[in-house]
């Protein structure tokens, strides 16, 4: 899993490439958590054009990252989601937490 | 009457989760799927031994069984573990539920599986394992002289 980032006042955009699976799921976490360190991020949006793949290990990296965004009263976004990451994103409700965009 | 098999077995570390993935993909394309049912076959795949490597076997390693066969119809691709088991499968099955609470399970590993897959049995026995049966239909597109 690759992990691009950037930060534009308090939105920070992720760019995932690659599976995510159980076997990234660890390394894509940490990443996450890592970046949300910043306090003054209160909106973060997850660029997923490039994930190939993506499983209910992944669901609970996005549903994660979205509860500690929401703690803080910040948003969050998903962007790029391709046919395959979209209908496991619908078949879990995530749309109803997190925007697609 | 077209019919084949495929027997595998593998340790149980996150990196054969994709090799999972891909054997069964590479099985399943022999009967001339569409794209979206591959990638059905693919992710109920990787929950089912993604199960087997954190639950089954409390990520302490073992060796996970994965049969497949296929016919005209479709396929039936079993994973199976030799794990600690499941005490209730009912419980286990209801989305959103994880004997992993706190490690950022999304406990839709089994709601998956049933939503990609026609059909997903589960046998379990605490301390000796638990044995994924699911079922796709894939309409016949076999060549014959495949």
């Amino acid at each position: 899993m690759e992990i691009c980032n950037s930060k534009v006042g308090k939105t920070l955009t992720v760019e995932l490439k690659g599976e995510l699976d159980h076997h990234a799921a660890d390394r894509t976490r940490a990443a996450l958590d890592e970046l949300l360190k910043d306090e003054s991020i209160n909106e973060m949006i997850l660029d997923m054009r490039n994930v190939s793949f993506m499983d209910s290990s992944g669901l609970g990296v996005v549903l994660g990252r979205y509860k500690t965004v929401s703690a803080r009263g910040g948003k969050m976004a998903i962007t790029g989601a391709g046919k395959s990451v979209d209908r496991i994103m619908r078949m879990a409700g995530v749309y109803a937490l997190i925007e697609r965009r | 009457m077209y019919k084949n098999e495929l027997h595998t077995s593998f340790l149980s570390i996150s990196q054969n989760e994709s090799l999972a993935r891909m054997i069964a993909a590479a099985f399943a394309a022999q009967l001339n799927p569409t794209i979206d049912e591959l990638t059905d076959i693919r992710t109920a795949v990787s929950e089912a031994v993604t199960n087997c490597i954190i639950h089954g076997y409390e990520n302490r390693g073992g060796t996970i069984y994965m049969d497949c066969s296929s016919d005209d119809e479709g396929i039936t691709i079993s994973i199976r573990d030799e794990g600690r088991g499941i005490e209730d499968v009912e419980l286990a099955r209801q989305p959103f539920y994880t004997s992993a609470a706190g490690m950022d399970r999304s406990g839709m590993g089994f709601a998956v599986m049933e939503a990609f897959m026609d059909r997903v049995d589960v046998e379990s026995e605490v301390g000796k394992g638990t044995c994924v049966t699911m079922r796709k239909h894939i309409s016949a597109r076999v060549e014959e002289n495949d």
